[in-house]
């Protein structure tokens, strides 16, 4: 696991040769122009040393050519950085739309996980190896920052917003995880691991807790419960408020005539402040907006799953993450696997951090 | 030899100068003398840094296990908290330009004092106000949001004083306001006859940059700590998503003021170095515009950076792109700077000073400070590098190996026409020795953790960084002991150093054409400026300058006297 050079983090993404080969990269070009200074002010300093009191050196003014050298010389040395930061960046931040998608609800101070297949997890989360996977993630309260160094990525976790983070795993093993945006007390205790599996091998953990609802399940049930259905028809065909089959993805006229994109802040921001961005032709403020105190940010990536799911063209990311490898055909998002699983009232006073721990690895 | 004997006598001691014109302590509370002032800024950032220093050994000490036992992990957070505010707010910014500024500027540019003496002392006693609030947060309980004091942690979570912290802060912003616009309308309106502005001292030059920045920037920064103050006490959704806030504002806010403020520290410490260079090689600097527009350029162009501190926040992919591409650009004044200094240096005529090998110490650190600087403005490795001990490192070094080298390099030579006295060679050389051991030793482990992937801010990590936290505490140990032996030669030497001269080091700048220590109005005649900065011309006598005094010391020998 360790690299030959000591004190080197674990490698275990498909970004971890970039990020390095950047990274040794500006170490070379720092070391270069720290040596070459401190060998050049060594060498000024002795031979030019004062060797008697009274001696006034000649003045010098100054060259046009050796100042245009070097600022026209570390300026191309600095884009060439950019070019390769960049792209780095973009590979980072551009999010594939083949990834297995997991949510993640950070809390002061623990990271609370949900797989699309239902399995939850905390402190903890269980990956195959050389699969895709994007998270999408947001917080309970302050701000936090899901940071696995063995993946060499890392981002922050918004209240308010969804952010994402992807990768891919290459190695088995486990990783720690942190928590990188200071958020309190125990800011430094906030952490566990990431456990890479083999393809199989992950199987094998999905299937132990097979009996999970699925968080589309469980969003449509919160759906039925928290009285969307009334408005939004039971299986959001629509009625007094706007339809929702198909919303996902989709250009949404407002009224005041802006057209916003139904992504998951629009989505999230819907169901938060039903005020703030309504939809053409519904201008009677009709949803109310206590949603805010009585769903928790888990609820809400549930309701999210189940409103994606009504989009299927759109989402495909969200469907292929049940518990699918290549040769194993995947479960569909309405499987009734859900049916067996508590009822939302109950899944609402019993949150993920009480379920007990899923499987370790071995 | 007997004439050197002469003119080594205290010829200079019994002159009227700004210390002994006056006694008692109304004459130093109430008083405009621009040196005076400096003064007052020197002893106060000095207690404040004493302060910070000590939470940085409270922090290395609890660092030296991967488990918390020195403190709960809350006392932690407010050590580091208060480290950071402390040295921040209280020591970096006020240090070399209310210090060594104060003092300097009139001097340099052959004036009486500035042009705004009242609001001069005014903007000491704000600083001093601003810092009382600030030591009553930590008395009453302390801080524990980081300096950053992001949001929403800071407007709704934090359970510690917040808002006291706050207006200390608040405060003492306005004390940078009205230096920064002293120190502009001075350096417009007060040069003497023949200062052209190219002929101005670097320092000056870097240290109006700086008040660009004091009087653009610090509003920015009183505006979002009102912000909130204001959503902490009343709620009002500004930062926190739960009123209705963006906490993503919050940041852009607080960077906006917050990255130029680095620049802040650092630009002064530039024009220290500057001075160092050219005076202790006896040469003019190289390419003197290029220097002096650089810090221009570092000044403006450090306004359009702040994003950098935001590349994971989840703002823009392409806002990303643009902030890192300007990150760069403002990298190379910087370099421009290193490679003018270091050739400064070709055929100069240098000595080993003390103040000189701080200035050689900074050269060296400030440019691993700078390039690694590069590696957090490279957007695919700051993702990786942002919020670990790699960050904490390249600050330091930025901020420690760059301006507090500087400032005691500043301190070191100009203290004999601060205080008329020497301080001892031997020990200021192997202070400044000490400190770059002790410094190398404290903060290059922590590139390694960092890249190692320790995440800043932690109080308790994963034993696998343990190694290189004991070294990171063996370091601050020596560094601490370093950075005690000036404090204490220093006061030793304002009663008992040698006797200073008027020109101790020979140097052609005004500051060094007036008597040690000057006298209150600074040049007994304005004196009209015929040369250019740093102009060694070999014969030229230097000129002291300075009203005798008459009776006042009856001990001196009668001769003196008259």
């Amino acid at each position: 696991m360790q690299s030959w050079i000591p004190f080197m983090p674990d490698k275990a993404s498909t970004f971890a040769d970039t990020v390095d080969g950047l990274y040794f990269y500006l170490v070379g070009l720092t070391a270069f122009f720290a040596l070459l200074i401190s060998f050049t002010i060594v060498f000024f300093v002795i031979k030019y040393r004062r060797r008697s009191a009274t001696e006034i050196p000649r003045p010098i003014a100054g060259s046009l050519k050796l100042e245009t050298l070097w600022s026209v010389i570390p300026f191309l040395i600095a884009m060439s950085i950019f070019v390769w930061g960049a792209r780095a960046y973009f590979q980072q931040y551009h999010m594939p739309n083949d990834a297995m998608e997991i949510y993640v609800v950070g809390k002061q101070w623990m990271w609370k996980i949900q797989h699309p297949t239902g399995q939850r997890e905390i402190n903890e989360l269980h990956i195959p190896a050389g699969r895709k996977i994007k998270l999408i993630m947001t917080t309970e309260d302050v701000i936090h920052d899901f940071f696995v160094p063995a993946f060499r990525t890392k981002a922050d976790v918004v209240p308010g917003r969804y952010t994402t983070l992807w990768f891919e795993a290459t190695k088995p093993g486990k990783y720690h995880l942190f928590c990188a945006e200071y958020c309190g007390t125990n800011h430094s205790a906030m952490g566990g691991w990431v456990y890479v599996m083999e393809p199989t091998e992950f199987d094998q953990w999905l299937a132990g807790g097979a009996n999970q609802e699925s968080p589309v399940a469980a969003g449509q049930k919160l759906f039925q419960s928290q009285g969307c259905t009334s408005c939004h028809g039971v299986n959001g065909e629509g009625g007094k408020g706007p339809p929702l089959v198909g919303v996902f993805g989709s250009q949404v006229k407002l009224e005041g005539g802006q057209t916003v994109t139904a992504d998951e802040d629009y989505i999230h921001n819907s169901i938060r402040s039903p005020q703030s961005q309504i939809v053409e032709g519904f201008r009677q403020p009709l949803m109310p907006t206590y949603f805010k105190e009585q769903l928790t940010e888990e609820h809400l990536l549930q309701i999210m799953a189940f409103i994606k799911s009504l989009s299927p063209t759109r989402t495909q990311g969200a469907q292929t993450a049940a518990p699918a490898t290549q040769n194993n055909k995947m479960t569909g998002t309405t499987s009734p696997e859900g049916q067996g699983a508590k009822s939302p009232d109950a899944q609402r006073s019993n949150p993920i951090g009480s379920t007990p721990p899923s499987k370790r690895l071995p | 030899m007997e004439t050197s004997v002469a003119t080594a006598q205290p010829i200079e001691a019994p002159r009227v100068n700004y210390l002994n014109k006056e006694y008692g302590i109304k004459s130093w509370l109430l008083t405009k003398d621009h040196k005076r002032i400096a003064l007052l800024y020197l002893g106060s950032v000095s207690l404040f840094f004493l302060l910070g220093g000590i939470y940085a050994m409270l922090i290395r000490l609890e660092l030296l296990t991967p488990q918390g036992d020195l403190f709960q992990s809350n006392t932690y957070n407010k050590v580091f908290t208060q480290h950071g505010i402390i040295m921040v707010f209280f020591f970096l910014i006020p240090s070399i330009p209310a210090v060594l500024g104060n003092f300097l500027i009139p001097m340099m540019i052959g004036a009486k004092d500035l042009a705004f003496p009242r609001i001069n002392l005014l903007s000491w006693y704000i600083y001093l106000v601003g810092g009382i609030f600030t030591l009553w947060a930590l008395i009453a309980g302390g801080v524990d949001t980081g300096w950053t004091f992001y949001a929403p942690f800071s407007t709704t979570y934090s359970n510690s004083f917040v808002i006291l912290a706050g207006i200390g802060i608040f405060i003492n912003g306005f004390s940078s306001i009205l230096t920064g616009l002293n120190f502009i309308v001075t350096v417009h309106t007060m040069r003497a006859p023949g200062m052209t502005w190219f002929r101005l001292p670097l320092f000056v030059w870097s240290l109006y940059a700086t008040s660009l920045i004091f009087i653009l920037g610090t509003p920015v920064l009183a505006i979002t700590l009102l912000l909130l103050v204001f959503e902490r006490l009343a709620h009002v959704g500004i930062f926190d998503p739960a009123f209705g806030g963006d906490p993503i504002l919050f940041q852009h806010l607080f960077w906006f003021y917050s990255h130029p403020a680095v620049y802040i520290m650092v630009l002064p410490g530039m024009g220290v170095i500057s001075e160092l260079i050219a005076n202790f090689s006896r040469k003019n600097i190289f390419g003197y515009t290029f220097v002096a527009f650089s810090s221009i350029a570092i000044a403006v162009f450090g306004f359009l950076v702040w994003g950098h501190h935001m590349f994971v926040s989840g703002q823009s992919v392409y806002a990303g792109m643009i902030f890192s591409f300007l990150s760069f650009a403002v990298a190379i004044p910087s370099a421009i700077k290193v490679f003018n200094w270091t050739a400064t240096l070709y055929k100069g005529s240098i000595s080993f000073d003390t103040p000189m090998l701080y200035a050689l110490g900074f050269i060296g650190l400030f440019t691993i400070g700078g390039m690694t600087g590069l590696f957090l403005a490279a957007l695919g490795l700051d993702v990786y590098l942002t919020d670990t001990y790699f960050v904490v490192a390249h600050f330091h070094y930025v901020m420690v190996g760059g301006t507090l080298l500087a400032y005691l390099g500043g301190l070191h030579y100009w203290w004999p026409k601060i205080t008329g006295r020497m301080y001892p060679e031997g020990w200021a050389r192997f202070a400044a020795l000490v400190v770059f051991v002790g410094f190398n030793l404290t903060f290059f482990p922590q590139f390694i953790a960092g890249y190692m992937g320790m995440p800043r801010r932690y109080h308790v990590y994963a034993p696998e960084f343990q190694v290189l936290n004991v070294m990171s505490t063996a370091g601050a140990s020596i560094l601490g002991m370093g950075l005690l032996i000036p404090l204490i030669y220093l006061v030793w030497s304002m009663r008992y150093g040698r006797i200073a001269a008027a020109n101790p080091w020979k140097l052609p700048g005004l500051e060094w054409r007036t008597s040690s220590p000057p006298p209150t109005e600074n040049f007994e005649v304005t004196p009209v400026v015929t040369w250019e900065a740093y102009e060694f011309a070999p014969h030229e006598e230097t000129k002291v300058v300075g009203k005798v005094e008459r009776g006042d010391k009856p001990d001196l020998p009668a001769a003196l006297q008259t």
